[in-house]
């Protein structure tokens, strides 16, 4: 594949890697919040090649495992609506909420299908028109556009049955916050590839302004991440942070103007909710007035009750990068992939399901 | 979910477009990218273009790796 | 004959009977099946291998084959796969009412073909027919029994350290093809399914080798599931090497689009086979040979270290656990 097996050069891998080794003098600590990157870390094997001077960290990047469990109830409760499709991304399906799941709810009986764009959501919606289309919109600034364009089509064509369950949630917000409540201390991030290609660079300055340390952002294949980490190890034994391009065949720093005006467009900045850390104001978006027919939870009545958090499930705490799935007592015991406790052992882009499929020997 | 992969564009017909990867087709929406031209490299996630890729600097990158991984 | 299946074909009156002698017993002629009587008669010596199979792929038709190819190759492939010379098929249809005619005639055609091209026989078989909506289009089970020449012993518990792991060539067409097909992932590849018959493939490596010490074929779950299973009943480690495992770019690239790993993909035209070490060159060669063998390719070894669990070497020289798959990544893929 062009563009992304030579990317992938195990010959440079390993001289990149002896790089990083010879100049990485001091314990350092990254924290990636892209969940794209967290598979990707561990797929290739990058923090075994990596000197015990380096640790990885993962933020909360994954777009599944931040879903509040009050907004997943709330799908779920959408989903036993007469006459309602659920859509949704793959692996929100089998993430456990307060009693129960999309997936177990489809056993039920309820209308959910998975879709991989929503362009597929709008083909169900004109399908179907004696019926409701949600789409389960989640995702970060990468996703979004697509979610607004959709949007525009809907309207554009006349569509008055496809409705949003809006729970985007935003980048830079989180990466602030996670920085200010300071309970890990970092020496650099791996900023994410995808949300960069659509937002640019520039709202990551406030990172080296304002804690002094670095933001590289970085593509997804082992040579990109490995020069990520260089990037990274350089700005701090030169004790020069700065925000950079790694990948710069994906990302301008100016980023995607047509899809950020799609995105303003559509929806306003709103708070969100985030699993593990709660409301963080202006952290997430919301559909702008204009477009508020196609809110879901405007649309429908849905009662929910108080969520009820997993027994021990500690995703919150890693997902702020304070604990490691190694540090959960459910860890491979009670929380597997076939029994998931919580959404960071069902997503692919979660730590603990990275970890239980990739890690080596030790991390069982 | 972050997963966005270099596709090239093959045909276009106004928003919509057909890319190609590997000898495998798909129809894709370059609305969020309407700069992209026949035989131009997108990165593609969720049936929409986000990025026309760069090859000057996919090619800029590879000789950075190159070089860094020779210095000492 | 009517140009749709109806109840009436699978309720044993004069409809039945039409269906029966019209459209499966020429396509399936042989002795056996055309006496027509209530059990299929004959005599097999030897130790016996026996097995059953339902198949309820979505669609039936798809590129590279079709759910009656996919049953006969299925159940071939089962018995081969124990070492077993295959012999004798059942075969039973439960067909959704509605069902073209011409559909199923095509479908008994493949299955023909596909024995014929096997050398297996199907000798007796039923036919059911239910409402619309109580079965998608067709069902096939099938049951098949095949002899075990005396001095072969394949099973899962019977890897070694020191044993190499060979497959017969790409791995993830057939899932990938069918998938191809769904409604709603919209993509479109050449690809075709691996499906095939693979009983004389096995013959060729029994040729060259006694020391073939497993055998199976990896459908649902992929290569990855069969690995588990090896070193699970064999209590052994197994270590692949991700440059070595063939895969299409085609379905690389479906992999990365849909967020799939290909070690994990159906496969129904491959098997994975564990041989001591110093037959395995040989092996190699005799599969090669094979018409299911082109990208044959030694993957991997069996070890005595973490047992139980299968390792795969990245690219980059780091390691990682290949694990069980989770849940239904593809459903109803054969």
């Amino acid at each position: 594949m062009k563009f992304t097996d030579e990317y992938r050069d195990p010959e440079l891998g390993r001289k990149l890697v002896d790089r990083i080794r010879r100049h990485s003098t001091r314990p350092i600590r990254f924290m990636e919040f892209c969940g794209g990157h967290t598979a990707a870390i561990f797929k290739n094997g990058i923090r075994q090649l990596l000197p015990d001077t380096i640790e990885m960290l993962s933020g909360p990047g994954c777009p599944v495992c931040v879903t509040a469990t009050a907004d997943l109830d709330k799908a779920i409760a959408l989903s036993h609506l007469p006459d309602v499709i659920i859509t949704s991304f793959g692996d929100m399906v089998r993430v456990p909420g307060s009693y129960s799941s999309l997936q177990t709810a489809r056993a039920q009986g309820a209308d959910i299908r998975v879709v991989y764009s929503t362009r597929d959501a709008l083909a169900i919606a004109r399908d179907n028109q004696d019926k409701s289309v949600v789409f389960i919109g989640i995702g970060f600034e990468t996703t979004a556009p697509a979610i607004a364009a959709s949007i525009l089509q809907a309207e554009q064509e006349g569509i008055n049955n496809y409705y949003l369950l809006c729970l985007h949630k935003l980048c830079p917000p989180i990466m602030k916050t996670l920085l200010y409540l300071g309970e890990v201390r970092l020496n650099g991030i791996v900023g994410p590839g995808h949300v960069s290609s659509i937002i640019g660079s520039h709202p990551y300055q406030f990172i080296p302004d304002e804690y002094h340390i670095g933001c590289v952002i970085s593509g997804f294949e082992p040579l990109d991440i490995l020069l990520t980490i260089d990037r990274l190890v350089t700005q701090v034994e030169d004790g020069q942070p700065g925000v950079e391009i790694a990948y710069r065949r994906g990302v301008k720093p100016e980023g995607n103007q047509p899809a950020l005006r799609l995105m303003e467009t559509v929806f306003e900045i709103a708070d969100a909710n985030w699993r593990g850390i709660g409301i963080v104001p202006a952290s997430g978006l919301r559909l702008q007035a204009k477009y508020r027919r196609f809110n879901a939870e405007g649309r429908f009545d849905i009662n929910t009750g108080t969520p009820h958090e997993p027994e021990g499930c500690i995703c919150g705490s890693i997902l702020r990068g304070v604990s490691t799935p190694l540090d959960c007592p459910l860890f491979g015991e009670t929380c597997t992939p076939e029994h998931p406790v919580g959404p960071c052992m069902v997503s692919a882009e979660g730590s603990c399901a990275t970890y239980y499929h990739y890690g080596d020997s030790n991390d069982r | 979910m972050c997963l966005a992969i270099p596709a090239r564009v093959t045909a276009i017909n106004g928003f919509q477009a057909e890319v190609e990867i590997d000898g495998l087709t798909r129809d894709i929406s370059i609305q969020l990218t309407p700069e992209a031209k026949v035989d131009d490299y997108v990165l593609l996630h969720t049936g929409y273009a986000i990025s026309v890729i760069d090859p000057t600097e996919a090619e800029e990158t590879l000789k950075l790796l190159r070089e860094i991984s020779e210095v000492y | 004959m009517t140009d749709r299946v109806l109840l009436a074909h699978g309720s044993g009156g004069k409809l039945s009977h039409d269906l029966i002698e019209q459209v499966l017993l020429p396509l399936l002629d042989n002795p056996i099946l055309n006496t027509l009587d209530d059990s299929a008669v004959f005599e097999l010596g030897g130790r016996l291998a026996f097995t059953t199979d339902s198949y309820t792929v979505n669609p039936i038709f798809f590129p590279g084959g079709d759910i009656g190819r996919l049953a006969v190759c299925g159940t071939v492939n089962d018995l081969s796969m124990s070492g077993a010379v295959p012999e004798y098929l059942s075969l039973s249809f439960i067909i959704e009412e509605g069902l073209p005619i011409a559909e199923l005639k095509q479908i008994v055609t493949s299955i023909g073909e596909t024995a014929a091209e096997s050398g297996v026989s199907i000798v007796t078989g039923d036919t059911k027919v239910v409402n619309q909506g109580a079965a998608d289009k067709l069902f096939i089970n099938t049951a098949g029994v095949g002899v075990i020449a005396s001095g072969v012993n394949i099973s899962a518990a019977y890897a070694r350290p020191g044993d190499k792991v060979i497959v017969n060539g790409n791995l993830g067409d057939h899932g990938i093809a069918v998938l191809s097909q769904r409604e709603g992932l919209n993509f479109r590849v050449t690809v075709k399914s691996d499906c095939a018959p693979l009983n004389h493939l096995v013959a060729d490596m029994l040729d060259v080798s006694a020391t073939i010490h497993c055998l199976r074929d990896p459908t649902r779950g992929g290569l990855a599931t069969t690995l588990n299973d090896f070193a699970q009943q064999s209590r052994v480690g197994i270590i692949i090497e991700e440059d070595r495992i063939p895969v299409d770019r085609a379905v690389l690239a479906a992999c990365e689009l849909l967020g799939f790993d290909p070690l994990y993909i159906a496969n129904e035209g491959k098997l994975v086979a564990v041989v001591a070490a110093t037959d395995a060159g040989a092996v190699l060669k005799a599969m090669s040979q094979n018409r299911y063998g082109a990208n044959a390719a030694i993957i991997g070894e069996v070890v005595a270290e973490h047992p139980g669990r299968v390792v795969m070497k990245t690219r980059l020289g780091a390691s990682r656990i290949v694990d069980m798959p989770v849940g239904e990544l593809l459903p109803r893929i054969c």
